[in-house]
């Protein structure tokens, strides 16, 4: 019992701790930009300086923490739905998906010069409608070819040929049009150079109610986490709770890499970042994932254009090093304790 | 008797060296061909191009899958990229000089089969001469008909369109964007030389490196007077976030330039000056209005 208080005091700690730090960071973030690290206060009087800090910089910084939180909460339905630890919310095959997505539209849009038919609705869609449209339909045909969402193993193992087969597509597509591979580069390492305010409104109408229905059934995670007929056999409706927690994972992955890309190692880390410091519930876990995969994101992003300005560095390289960095050091340090054999 | 056949072997062995032929390629590599090639495949476009505008088409038997000028070389035999060229067609071809890029590959699988390979990449407007002038001597062209002539060519031409620029358009600050990333072409960029040419100014500097990938804030402080877009899948630009209040973009001086027109644009080779009019081209097309 005192175990368990202790570790729920360490998860409201989190809590705390990752909030402040999301503040900290926002601000942050709105004074870094094009020139460096500036002020807030210094740009009072200049009229531009404030648009650019209220439509780019702003909404950039709030977006990467929503992309984040987005990436965050599906890894921790991932890592839970699937009991294991190298799950991420690419697992699905939507990761591939959203690249062929983008490749085939910047194709299409290229011949779209030439005809100019497919060019309007392509153009209305955008890069960003194409990335989502590709991600949700690389679910679409995992699922299918598990025939639902029932046997885990089957819709790991559909989700990886998915996700090699549209990957090899995507290659396949790059090779033919070679003037698509910068863009398409660019895609795949990750931005959040164009997340306009539109961009949150979406993210954050995507995030909310991702994250109700998500801690109301993380109980059927921790069923899980003993056993799939374990779980059966608690009463809980595990095929009905599984497919609205897949729905989830997919959803959120989608939004997230539309925005910004397929920014790596996020998802992944923020739940492992969370266990490495508190132990606790699915539904802690969730909420405290998504915080962490914010702040992440956030501090990456702000680092990405603050390093080289104005210059900026794919965002997806800055969450490697630095997630993968936190959680190397985390390990080294607990397994000297010996908690993390 | 045997001493006159030694002396005219020996003439005839020394006359054969005067005729090959030498250059240095941009890997450092001396490359040595005994005769002029006849059946020359090209793994780069504008090295096709080159080799077309030497007047030498017809003796290229292969090209890569991106070379598509001028129209006669799309007819010929394709062998893969310059990245993934399939060494086995080329082969096949039977080719006594192959032409790629530095970044090409396959060039010591095709030197161990004993085919001469010259690479050649140029990256800046010099280059492209230097490039013009070692084709010419592989090739056994002539300079004065040759490469000095083409290279005559491309200097009318870009003084040509320099001219066509009115002395109100000079100077203006342009922002040339290869690429959505945002990647930029700076100052240090074979394209930054052209505007520099033409009187115009770069928003980039070179110091940032030939095409960096910028913050869009920058380019937003920046409010350059006209924006060049090197790919029109992109004239959605002004939905991004900040930029619609660009000055560029509220008095419609944004030219997004066709696949064909990108290639002459970007592509380091013979059709520069073609490149420098079509920027010409935009800036009168747009630059007039109010």
């Amino acid at each position: 019992m005192t175990e368990t208080t202790r570790q729920q005091r360490r998860a409201l700690a989190l809590g705390v701790v990752l909030s402040l730090l999301t503040t900290v960071l926002l601000l942050l973030g709105a004074s870094v930009g094009s020139t460096g690290l500036e002020s807030l206060r210094q740009l009072g009087s200049d009229a531009l300086a404030w648009q650019i800090v209220w439509e780019i910089r702003l909404p950039r910084t709030l977006g990467a923490w929503l992309a984040g939180a987005l990436l965050g909460l599906a890894g921790a339905i991932a890592q839970g739905l699937f009991r294991n630890p190298l799950a991420d919310p690419y697992l699905l095959g939507s990761a591939s998906g959203a690249a062929l997505g983008v490749a085939l539209a910047l194709v299409l849009l290229g011949a779209g010069a030439a005809a100019p038919a497919v060019a309007p609705w392509l153009l209305q869609l955008g890069l960003t409608g194409a990335a989502f449209v590709g991600a949700v339909a690389a679910v679409l045909l995992t699922l299918t070819l598990a025939r639902g969402v029932q046997h885990t193993l089957r819709l790991l193992l559909a989700g990886v040929v998915v996700g090699v087969v549209l990957g090899a597509l995507g290659s396949l597509t790059m090779q033919l049009a070679p003037e698509v591979m910068q863009t398409l580069q660019a895609f795949i390492l990750g931005s959040t150079g164009f997340v306009g305010w539109s961009a949150c409104a979406l993210m954050a109408a995507v995030l909310l109610p991702c994250l109700v229905v998500a801690w109301a059934y993380s109980h059927v995670l921790d069923g899980l986490s003993l056993g799939e007929a374990t779980a059966a056999s608690l009463g809980l409706p595990v095929a009905a709770m599984r497919a609205a927690l897949v729905v989830v994972l997919a959803l959120a992955t989608a939004t997230a890499v539309a925005q910004t890309g397929l920014i790596g190692f996020v998802g992944l880390a923020a739940p492992h970042l969370v266990r490495a410091v508190s132990k606790t519930t699915h539904g802690r876990l969730i909420l405290l994932s998504s915080l962490m995969g914010g702040v992440l994101l956030m501090a990456a992003d702000t680092l990405a254009r603050g390093l080289l300005a104005p210059q900026e560095l794919p965002v997806g390289v800055l969450t490697a090093v630095l997630g993968g960095g936190y959680l190397l050091w985390l390990m080294h340090r607990q397994g000297q304790r010996g908690r993390w054999s | 008797m045997r001493h006159l056949c030694a002396v005219l072997g020996g003439l005839l062995l020394w006359a054969s060296q005067a005729q090959a032929i030498q250059i240095t390629d941009d890997r450092g590599v001396q490359v040595t061909l005994a005769r002029p090639p006849q059946r020359i495949v090209s793994l780069f476009p504008s090295l096709t191009e080159t080799v077309c505008q030497l007047g030498q088409c017809q003796r290229l038997v292969g090209v890569d899958r991106y070379s598509n000028f001028p129209a006669r070389v799309r007819s010929l035999p394709q062998v893969g990229g310059g990245l993934d060229p399939s060494i086995e067609a080329i082969v096949a071809l039977r080719p006594d000089l192959v032409l790629m890029a530095t970044s090409s590959r396959g060039a010591a699988q095709l030197q161990a089969l004993g085919i001469p390979v010259a690479a050649l990449q140029p990256r800046s407007h010099a280059d492209v001469r230097h490039m013009l002038e070692r084709v010419g001597r592989l090739l056994d062209v002539p300079p004065e008909t040759g490469a000095r002539r083409v290279w005559r060519d491309i200097e009318a031409g870009l003084a040509a369109a320099s001219q066509a620029v009115p002395p109100e358009l000079k100077g203006l600050r342009i922002y040339f964007e290869v690429n959505s990333g945002p990647y930029g072409a700076s100052e240090a960029s074979f394209i930054g030389e052209t505007l520099r040419r033409l009187g115009l100014r770069n928003v980039v500097p070179g110091a940032l490196g030939p095409y960096p990938k910028l913050n869009p804030e920058f380019v937003v402080r920046a409010d350059p007077d006209f924006i060049m877009l090197g790919d029109s899948r992109y004239a959605d630009m002004v939905r991004r976030p900040g930029w619609g209040g660009l000055r560029a973009i509220r008095a419609q001086r944004v030219c997004a330039f066709a696949p064909q027109q990108s290639d002459v644009l970007v592509r380091a080779g013979p059709r520069l000056a073609e490149g420098a009019q079509l920027m010409v081209q935009c800036l009168l097309a747009k630059g007039r209005q109010p």
